[in-house]
């Protein structure tokens, strides 16, 4: 079973650590700040990149898999949900 | 004739009218406002229903009075559904009631405005309740009607936006149940997996009454439980029902729901690759200007051949200063210092005397000759000034005044008193103009004849009486 986190995101699915795709475009967005400020020394910029370059790829993945499943929960006959199908809407 | 008849018993009368009244209004609608509103220990409900001119008196029992969808209370105007029964042990009649709905908009709204301000009070629209809802969600839940364009619009503009995972709990959206089956499907999402990161409850415009299921208060309570995010989007963007208050976000319409659940892909997209581009050429930059430096340090080292005579050179240099510092050489430095002074001063003097030597020979003889007369005429000016001076200061001055002087013979030294005088025999009495040589005159001799001639020098006793 996948792990969530409050804001849903699944943990499992992040290999570089990160709870949501949203934190890991900001940690992205504030590393290449830091790398055109030119703030870092060379191995700090180093390894920022390289966390930016995992990132990103983290990201790209998480868009790449973005697919349309839309499922209807079918019920048993006290009304729980009991299983789902493939839905199409008419 | 009266025999002719029928006689009933009271009972016979009272159960043929229950069968008949029952018969004839087995189904009834009445519209009316409540009154004198009532629940039992046992749970059933017992009011009457009124217009104008009559009362009706009504019972709800417990199982129906549980399933009301409202709360009833007097002077709520509603249409009640059942039928019309008996009671023979009090000679009553009245209406089982199996429906009860507020009668229309109006008593809606009043009704709407009472649970709004109740459920406020309790706080469940509180801002600080509100959540917020995910960037990106994985799996999103859907409460509405698997027919109709709702649930289509919705799941098209999610794919176009960012195709999802969506799981639909199919419900009713209108209709006695339909309060119900929403309140239990958000409610039973949180159990579901993989369990949704946001929910959406939709339906689409309608009237008060059709969008009523999402005032109740079951259907606001389930959505205020819930932990996971909620999106409410019921009817068109001027109805706003008890739900939209309660939800983490309103959305105006269900199409605006899939735009408030997910971003757009491409954006992303773009925006992501942006972001890899600036990092890499951030990066670049980087490591360009970390090169140059390398490459000017590299420059700034030097060759090696270099450093080391640069080192050899210094080395040689401070080698001499060493030497140079030796206390043999100090000393020998010191005193080659000690008879350049000498030296010096010697050819200072010399030049001072030779300078001097060229002052005098340059004046001539005849010009010493008349400054040396000058000076000794100046000299004998001076002198005669002082003499006269000192003369005016002396006593010859006195003397020309009439005063006078007189000095003992003998040594010539003054005398100054009569005292002084007594015991000499010859004195000199000095004039401005010349001595006098006088004697005392003793007790008993004649004084010599006056008007002799005064023999200066020679006669100081002849004087004596002038003193």
């Amino acid at each position: 079973m996948a792990k969530t986190t409050d804001d849903g995101a699944v943990t499992e699915a992040s290999p570089v650590g990160k709870p949501s795709f949203e934190d890991a475009l900001g940690e992205l967005e504030g590393i290449v700040q830091k790398l055109e400020r030119g703030q870092l020394d060379l191995e700090s910029s180093i390894a920022a990149y390289e966390r930016g370059t995992e990132l990103r790829r983290w990201c790209d993945t998480r868009l790449g898999e973005a697919r349309m499943r839309v499922e209807k929960l079918t019920f048993d006959k006290d009304g729980e949900p009991r299983d789902r199908e493939p839905f199409e809407p008419s | 004739m009266a025999s002719n008849v029928h006689e009933y018993t009271v009972s016979e009368l009272s159960f043929a009218l229950k069968r008949t009244v029952e018969d004839a209004y087995g189904l009834v609608r009445v519209r009316g406002e409540i009154s004198g509103f009532k629940r039992a220990a046992s749970g059933h409900v017992y009011l009457a229903l009124k217009d104008d001119k009559s009362v009706l008196d009504g019972v709800c029992w417990r199982g129906t009075a549980s399933r009301l969808a409202f709360r009833p209370e007097d002077g709520l105007e509603v249409i009640c559904t059942g039928k019309l029964t008996t009671y023979p042990g009090r000679s009553k009649y009245q209406i089982v009631i199996e429906q009860m709905e507020p009668a229309g908009a109006g008593a809606l709204m009043a009704l709407f405005e009472e649970r709004k301000r109740r459920l406020e009070a309790e706080g469940l629209f509180d801002p600080a309740r509100k959540r917020k809802l995910p960037f990106l969600p994985r799996t999103i839940g859907i409460v509405t009607s698997p027919t109709g364009s709702v649930i289509r619009d919705m799941l098209h503009r999610l794919a176009e936006r960012f195709p999802s995972h969506v799981l639909l709990w199919p419900v009713a959206v209108q209709g006695e149940s339909a309060a119900g089956q929403i309140a239990r499907a958000i409610r039973g999402f949180e159990r579901v997996e993989p369990r949704p990161d946001l929910l959406i409850v939709a339906r689409g415009g309608g009237s008060i009454e059709d969008l009523w299921s999402f005032n109740e208060e079951i259907v606001a309570r389930a959505v205020a439980d819930s932990t996971i995010p909620l999106i409410s989007a019921v009817g068109h963007e001027t109805d706003t029902t008890l739900i939209d208050h309660v939800s983490d976000r309103r959305a105006p319409t269900p199409t605006a729901a899939a735009e408030m659940a997910v971003p757009v892909r491409n954006e992303l997209a773009t925006g992501l690759h942006a972001l890899g581009e600036r990092q890499m050429h951030a990066f670049d930059r980087m490591l360009t200007h970390a090169a140059r430096h390398v490459e000017g340090l590299a420059r700034g080292l030097g060759e090696p051949r270099m450093l080391l005579d640069l080192a050899t050179q210094r080395l040689d240099d401070l080698g001499e200063r060493l030497r140079l510092r030796s206390p043999l050489l100090v000393l020998e430095e010191r005193r080659e210092r000690v008879d350049q002074r000498m030296k010096r001063i010697a050819e200072i003097v010399a030049d001072r005397l030779r300078h001097s030597e060229r002052s005098l020979a340059a004046i001539p003889e005849a010009r010493l000759a008349a400054l040396a007369e000058r000076r000794i005429a100046d000299d004998a000016k001076r002198l005669e000034a002082l003499s006269k001076l000192l003369e005016s200061l002396g006593h010859r001055r006195v003397l020309e005044r009439g005063y006078a002087l007189v000095h003992r013979t003998a040594d010539d030294t003054l005398i100054a008193s009569s005292e002084a005088a007594a015991g000499e025999t010859a004195m000199e009495i000095e004039f401005h103009d010349g001595r006098l040589r006088v004697e005392p005159v003793r007790e008993g001799r004649e004084p010599r004849p006056r008007g002799a001639k005064p023999r200066p020098a020679e006669k100081p006793g002849e004087q004596g009486r002038l003193l």
